[in-house]
């Protein structure tokens, strides 16, 4: 049987995991980058995870992507976000150094057997008989695939704004690609306008730290990768300071040379994450905002100051700057700039990425309107596993809302398109209190497994926890305890109830593992880790089955396809509104249809009799 | 997609009668009726031909365009002189123009819910208008949920979803410069709900007993003819159950089934100024019974009637085989039968005056996120699981869902992105 070739186009974190997710399933890789060096590069803010986005990183790593393993190579402070909250919605975050992070990821992309890294300007696609075939270099040499996958990140249309002037190009340093852009707006698909800001990069002996307070990691840092044990690079602090009157006058008084809002820019800017002159402008009564300030390595000697990001001038960046408690008399290594860029509304994708305008090309990251090195990676995974699976004519590779994050986001893009860029949040997740980051592994390895997208390390490691939890939980399960045994133990309970058993009495409020060993001392024969493992399980315990409950709803919802020529125009019952919406749409099943802004239960029914009434045989004449 | 008609008012004579026209060739009939197409939503006066040129009738004409109108179709209602011939020319006009039909029953709510044009609980409206068998139901759905319950459960709503972004911001954004306590305002909001849902709860065992019978007063001067129209009624009425002297002597109460419908009739102390303190305290009785009753009608032999009597009531005149005016006679039985349907049709729309949980799943629901919001509550105050507060605000919107659309995450964040300056 002939290989089959998947060529992926772009080497930041959704081209990297995508490529890497194809070579792992056995398929021959073309990585072609504009830019070598560039591969891995974070051209944002220097840290992996967080809230949400923890949880993305656990998920790619659940299915043996390169991420999580990179990153705690290259992490120099480890934060678990929302500590004193619980697991569910816990978020491992780490500070990188950029360089160990770039270096991480280039090694692994090399150290993987069949992907070929071409260093090249993709100037269009070969297309035949309507579905993507390869891609033609701008040098004119071509390269046929069973499938394209583009991850080329802000490469659409993107302007980059320092204060008034612009210039073409993606993210600083690197060259636009005009031409094949061209080809994805002769596709004629809906697309939308976006932007994104940086702040400028302090130079870090500039800086005063000893005026500022520290932020150190935690003393017991938690590892973004189900496989590291504990940071592999020295372990430093961040600092934190505020924005005062006087750096918001400054803003104020030049504001009218932001490219934001001196109406060069009409992208939508995520709401999340604006810039200094936005939450100035929109939040004028608060007098100070916080800063963090992020070494962007052990040696590299730049700071990403978190918190400021402009469209200012260079020159009033400096002025705003020098007037930061401890940022007196530092010094600009790269100004801060706004970055404008068309996205293809994700609505235009099948379930699985692809675009179905153009079968054979999937589209992932930042080009489908999302933000975040997370969000790409897991896009980038996701959309070369069912590349893979297409081009082999294997089922598609579809994860639910009920089952990860990753089919979270899928779903919401999908559905719901984007109107900021979109970035994970752990509200998103209806089944948040089951989608955790400590079980990542526990819902996706075995599925991933099972299509041969994880190698064996981590397969024979995952198997190995397993067992480890399996017998820990059956001692748990086996072990009786007395009630008026249990309360002497100092247990919350009453001395009279019934005899429960050792898990039950866990998933009692407020009752922790090592609560239990003195009443069950098998327990301390385990390790740390699985303790802690079932002791975040029965936390939830007791929510567990109606979330089952509802997933089962939701998933019966999935299975349930709308035919894709479903013509929505001739429904009975649907508002004109909504008949576009889903003509525009097509969503692929009930579930997804739900999902969609402004539906209602009632033309939910209307599609459902629609799909029922396809299904009655013709009558005969 | 059909051109429907039909008469929007009750049938018989009136003062005014409304034909509403909704559909594609809405404007194009009324065009043909009137020769133009008046400006959209404003009351103007035309007069109606027919085919030949000949006058059918003079009235007010309105046109709502596709989009603005109660069916999200083009509307055009024509407000014609309460006629019977009248409304059946007209009507047979219509009927006689290209693509048009009669509406069938409740088609104009149907296709108003079609086309989204009703912000209402969507499918306990569609469910309830399809299952309803008799207009009762039907007009119960429409206006319990059309209103009351909806802008309750609107308030609800965004309580909940204010305290939902309230602990959202400490979970998903717990990194930023966001308040870290919370509970106290989220408290406030869920109590806030908790209260008003326990009171409907509460009420519904009070609108399951006012299914057992609506109060209508008939109030009026002395010697209004009220005693006599009360016996008049209850002669007629083979379904007369009981006549029960009152706890004074001064309110009456006659049970009737009006059309299936359990009517109480309260015939009370005449209206007047007075000295005589227990014919006060029996006027103030009667005052009191007719303010908390469904409907007040008010009789009058002169056509005078007292300030009180307000928009919502009705007013009638009566010993009309007297005066010879027209109105109620309890001698001849002249208009008691029409008295009768307009008091049935005017109960039959009332929202029934105590709650808003009229069917059992409405209670059910209103229980649900009760409960969930109790849970809600003991979460906040175990803290160090904000995760769970939120779970169970959801949970608690969830069951709120068949009172109303659903809460998604994007309320969430817009309540969150518009308070607090997110983004370090």
């Amino acid at each position: 049987m002939k290989q089959s070739h998947i060529i992926v186009v772009g080497g930041g974190h959704g081209g990297v995991e995508a490529a890497a997710a194809a070579a792992r399933m056995g398929v021959q890789v073309s990585l072609v980058t504009l830019d070598i060096d560039g591969i891995g590069a974070m051209s944002c803010n220097p840290a992996i995870g967080g809230l949400g986005k923890g949880h993305l990183v656990r998920e790619v790593d659940a299915l043996d992507g390169i991420m999580g393993i990179a990153a705690d190579g290259a992490g120099i402070q480890y934060r678990l976000l929302n500590r004193r909250k619980g697991p569910a919605v816990q978020g491992p975050r780490a500070q990188m150094d950029r360089q160990l992070y770039r270096t991480a990821v280039q090694n692994a992309v090399r150290g993987m057997a069949g992907i070929d890294v071409i260093e090249g300007e993709v100037a269009d696609l070969l297309v035949g008989n309507g579905a993507a075939r390869g891609v033609i270099l701008a040098d004119g040499s071509e390269i046929p695939a069973d499938a394209v996958i583009l991850t080329t990140g802000t490469f659409l249309n993107g302007v980059i704004h320092i204060g008034l002037e612009r210039k073409a190009g993606g993210r600083m340093g690197s060259r636009a690609s005009v031409a094949l852009a061209q080809r994805l707006y002769d596709l004629d698909l809906p697309m939308g306008r976006l932007k994104t800001g940086t702040p400028p990069r302090l130079a870090s002996d500039s800086i005063d730290w000893s005026r500022l307070e520290e932020q150190p990691g935690d003393d017991v840092p938690v590892m973004l990768s189900f496989l590291s044990r504990e940071p592999v690079a020295r372990q430093v602090s961040c600092a934190i300071t505020h924005t005062n009157e006087g750096t918001h006058d400054i803003v104020r008084r030049h504001l009218h040379e932001s490219a934001m809002y001196g109406g060069q820019i009409d992208g939508k800017g995520p709401r999340y994450c604006p810039s200094i002159e936005d939450k100035i402008a929109r939040f004028a009564d608060k007098t100070s905002h916080q800063i963090f300030l992020e070494p962007e390595g052990l040696n590299c000697g730049t700071v990403y100051p978190n918190g400021i990001s402009t469209s200012l001038p260079e020159a009033v960046q400096l002025e705003y700057v020098h007037s930061i408690e401890g940022l007196e008399a530092a010094r600009i290594v790269q100004p801060g700039y706004a970055i404008e860029y068309d996205y293809v509304d994700p609505r235009a994708l099948d379930r699985g990425l692809q675009v179905r305008a153009l079968p054979g090309l999937w589209l992932a990251g930042q080009i489908n309107g999302t933000t975040g090195y997370e969000e790409a990676a897991a896009q980038g995974l996701y959309a070369a596993v069912n590349a893979v699976n297409a081009v082999r004519w294997d089922d598609p590779f579809h994860l639910s809302r009920t089952e990860s994050y990753i089919g979270v986001m899928i779903d919401d893009l999908i559905t719901r398109g984007v109107t900021e860029p979109y970035r994970m949040f752990t509200s998103r997740a209806e089944f948040r209190l089951s989608l955790r980051a400590d079980n990542a592994d526990q819902r996706l390895t075995p599925k991933g497994c099972r299509i041969g997208l994880v190698g064996q390390h981590r397969a024979e490691a995952f198997d190995e926890k397993c067992r480890r939890l399996e017998a820990i939980r059956s001692v748990l399960h086996g072990a009786r305890i007395g009630a008026a045994k249990a309360h002497e133990a100092g247990l919350p309970v009453s001395e009279s109830g019934p005899a429960r058993s050792a898990m039950d009495l866990l998933a009692v409020a407020n009752v922790g593992i090592d609560d239990l060993d003195a009443l069950v001392p098998e327990l301390c024969g385990f390790d740390d880790e699985t303790r802690a493992q079932v002791g975040r399980e029965a936390i939830y315990a007791n929510y567990l089955d109606r979330q089952e409950t509802e997933a089962a709803h939701l998933r019966r919802d999935e299975a349930t396809v709308i035919p894709a020529d479903l013509d929505y125009a001739m429904l009975r019952g649907l508002s004109h509104e909504l008949s576009e919406k889903l003509t525009a749409t097509r969503p692929d099943t009930i579930a997804a249809a739900a999902r969609i802004e402004g539906m209602t239960p009632a033309a939910l029914n209307v599609i459902l009799l629609a799909i029922r009434a396809g299904r009655r045989p013709a009558r005969s004449a | 997609m059909d051109t429907i008609f039909a008469q929007a008012t009750a049938p018989g004579r009136a003062g005014v009668a409304v034909i509403r026209v909704s559909g594609p060739e809405a404007t194009r009939a009324c065009r043909d009726l009137c020769g133009d197409l008046p400006q959209s939503h404003l009351a103007s006066l035309r007069t109606l031909r027919d085919v030949d040129g000949s006058v059918l009738d003079r009235g007010v004409v309105v046109y709502f365009p596709a989009g603005r109108s109660f069916t999200g179709e083009d509307v055009v209602e024509f407000q014609l002189h309460g006629s019977i011939a009248v409304v059946n020319a007209v009507n047979a006009r219509l009927a006689a123009m290209e693509g048009t039909r009669p509406a069938l029953p409740g088609e104009f709510t149907r296709r108003a819910l079609d086309n989204d044009r009703m912000t209402l609980p969507e499918v306990e409206a569609l469910a309830d208008l399809i299952d309803s068998e008799t207009e009762l139901q039907r007009r119960q759905a429409q206006h319990v949920m059309g209103g009351a319950l909806e802008s309750a459960a609107l308030r609800w709503r965004s309580a909940l979803v204010e305290a939902g972004a309230l602990v959202a911001v400490t979970i998903d954004f717990a990194d930023e410069e966001v308040p870290v306590d919370v509970s106290p305002q989220v408290r406030d909001l869920l109590t806030g709900v908790l209260r008003d849902l326990k009171a409907e709860i509460d009420g519904f065992g009070a609108v399951e007993r006012l299914r057992g019978g609506y109060e209508v007063a008939i109030l009026g001067a002395p010697n209004a003819g009220k005693s006599s129209l009360l016996n008049a009624i209850a002669r007629r009425q083979v379904a007369l159950t009981s006549e029960i002297a009152g706890t004074t002597r001064d309110v009456i109460e006659v049970r009737v089934d009006l059309g299936g419908l359990p009517v109480t009739l309260l015939d009370t102390a005449g209206l007047r100024e007075t000295e005589d303190r227990i014919e006060r305290a029996g006027i103030e009785l009667a005052r009191a019974r007719a303010r908390s009753a469904d409907l007040r009608v008010f009789l009058s032999d002169d056509g005078i009637f007292p300030s009180e009597a307000g928009e919502d009531d009705l007013l009638l005149r009566s010993k009309s085989d007297l005066h010879g005016a027209r109105g109620i006679s309890a001698t001849t039985g002249e208009g008691i039968e029409e008295l009768l349907e307009t008091i049935r049709a005017r109960l039959v729309s009332l929202l029934p005056g105590v709650g808003l949980a009229i069917r059992e799943r409405h209670r059910d629901a209103m229980a649900g996120a009760a409960t969930e919001l109790h849970m809600a509550l003991n979460a906040i105050d175990s803290a160090d699981h904000t995760e769970l507060v939120s779970h169970h605000i959801s949970l608690a919107c969830r069951a709120l869902d068949e009172l109303m659309g659903r809460v998604d995450v994007e309320d969430l964040l817009d309540t969150i992105f518009s308070s607090f300056c997110i983004g370090k």
